[in-house]
């Protein structure tokens, strides 16, 4: 009998799983926030670590959802666990029985803000990754104007108990270098240093852009973590970190600033979480029922996770799990078939 | 230490003549086996990010010692070419 999934979230967690659902003949619906369709993935411009076109990327799933029902501006007004289902409403009116639910929410982006010594919204000079992902994208953004000096800092909402995030957002080390590069290819006169206390190049080719952007681009690798950045009068940067290497502390004059905003839980998802009383994490993301075996499952029976919800994730790390969550949500159906009904 | 003091054009002709030094990825492998080591401070990690803030006097102290013997170079991770580094770093940088 065909069953109803509901998907929560259309980004690539959420769209891959629609994809990887469509032929089991089961009645998909996707559901998206937002007014358009690709979650993070349709702010980024080029892709760690080959420099692959998030648009293309997007096309691609996009593409591939191929019939499945799908709305955007859309979100959960109401969702109520029965004995084997959700009995959902949208905020379009539209009500379902779901057999089974994934949330595939994703994350927020940290807001820069609340690290006021670095000056975010408060000094020109001062962008963020997403910043500095949509002047490559859109060449719009009047604060790029032919840096000469040009700063990264990692870790910035990340790694720091103060903003209340003890964890690593394991995505902005690689996007620090690979932004880095691309400054640099674009203003070749520019000197570029990222300020990092480790730096986490963990996956495949990774190393590989790391020593590229050494020995390509000639950036400097800094190890200390930026401790305070004053705005001169002609609005340039001035900047604190201690090199750690040599144990002395250093200044040094910057144009343009770019900060590594780390991975947050996304707010978008308390209303559903607290409605369905679902536990979260210390970090604030959703607990998967266990960290090794069950990563798509949630303590709730036909509740499923895929993707950023659940804490800092690459784009592959994401695809694979969304397909994870597709199987395992297939299963799910199938095992209850074969219940007898209460 | 201020970076916008740094000598640029000396340390981009040191690029220019050994592309390695901007590929340190600072382990200590050759400060922990240099043999000069062991009677005199010397280590190349340190020099070449001496260089980096500028500070080549200390740069070149902490090589003075060096003998070429070139255990640094069979214990570089990143098979940097060590030994001819520090010879061009003397070159470029001993000149008054
Ligand atoms: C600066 C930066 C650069 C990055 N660059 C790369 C890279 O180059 N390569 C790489 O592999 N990874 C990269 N990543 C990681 C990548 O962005 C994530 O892996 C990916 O976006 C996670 O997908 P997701 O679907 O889980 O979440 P998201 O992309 O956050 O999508 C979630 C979607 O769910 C929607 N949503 C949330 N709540 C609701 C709700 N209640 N109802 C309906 N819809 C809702 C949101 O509007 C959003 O569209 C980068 C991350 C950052 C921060
Ligand atoms: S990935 Fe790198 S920049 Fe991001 S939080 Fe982890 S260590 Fe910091």
């Amino acid at each position: 009998m065909k069953k109803n999934i509901l998907i929560i979230g259309g980004g690539p967690a959420g769209l891959e799983a629609a994809a990887s659902l469509k032929h089991s003949g089961n009645n998909i619906i996707l559901i998206e926030k937002s007014h358009q369709l690709g979650g993070h993935l349709a702010r980024w411009d080029r892709l760690f670590p080959d420099g692959i076109r998030a648009r293309e990327v997007l096309d691609k799933m996009i593409a591939s959802l191929d019939g499945v029902n799908y709305f955007t501006d859309t979100d959960i007004a109401q969702i109520n666990i029965l004995d084997r289902s959700y009995s959902v409403i949208l905020s379009n009116g539209i009500s379902v029985l779901a057999d089974a639910v994934l949330m595939a929410t994703g994350f927020d982006l940290f807001d820069a803000r609340k690290k006021e010594e670095y000056g975010y919204g408060i000094y020109d000079q001062v962008i963020t990754n997403a910043d500095l992902e949509d002047w490559f994208r859109t060449r719009e953004d009047s604060r790029i104007d032919h840096p000469k000096r040009i700063g990264f800092v990692h870790c910035v909402g990340s790694r720091d108990e103060k903003s209340g995030c003890r964890a690593c957002s394991k995505v902005c080390c690689a996007t620090a270098v690979k932004q880095a590069c691309e400054i640099k290819a674009e203003f070749p006169d520019a000197q570029v240093y990222c300020f990092y206390m480790d730096l986490r190049m963990f996956g495949k080719h990774y190393e590989d852009l790391y020593l590229k952007a050494q020995k390509e681009y000639g950036i400097r690798f800094i190890r200390g973590r930026v401790s305070e950045v004053a705005e001169q009068i002609d609005k340039t940067l001035q900047v604190k970190a201690e090199d750690t290497l040599s144990s002395k502390p250093l200044k040094v004059t910057l144009d343009l600033l770019v900060l590594m905003s780390g991975i947050r839980p996304s707010q978008n998802l308390e209303p559903v979480r607290k409605a369905l009383q679902l536990a979260k994490d210390d970090d604030g993301f959703i607990n998967e029922r266990d960290a090794v075996y069950e990563l798509q499952k949630t303590s709730m029976p036909g509740l499923f996770v895929a993707g950023a919800v659940t804490g800092p994730k690459t784009l592959p790390d994401t695809l694979a799990e969304a397909r994870a969550a597709a199987l395992q949500i297939l299963s799910y159906l199938a095992d209850n078939d074969k219940k007898p009904a209460k | 230490m201020d970076l916008n003091r740094v000598d640029q054009e000396k340390y981009a002709r040191l690029v220019k003549l050994e592309p390695d030094v901007t590929c340190c990825i600072g382990c200590g492998s050759c400060t922990a086996s240099c043999s000069a080591g062991v009677f005199s401070r010397t280590s190349l990690r340190s020099a070449l990010l001496a260089l980096q803030n500028g500070k080549e006097q200390e740069a070149l102290s902490l090589l003075g010692a060096c003998m070429f013997c070139g255990k640094c170079l069979m214990v570089c991770p990143r098979g940097l070419n060590t030994r001819h580094m520090i010879l061009s770093i003397h070159k470029i940088y001993s000149e008054t």
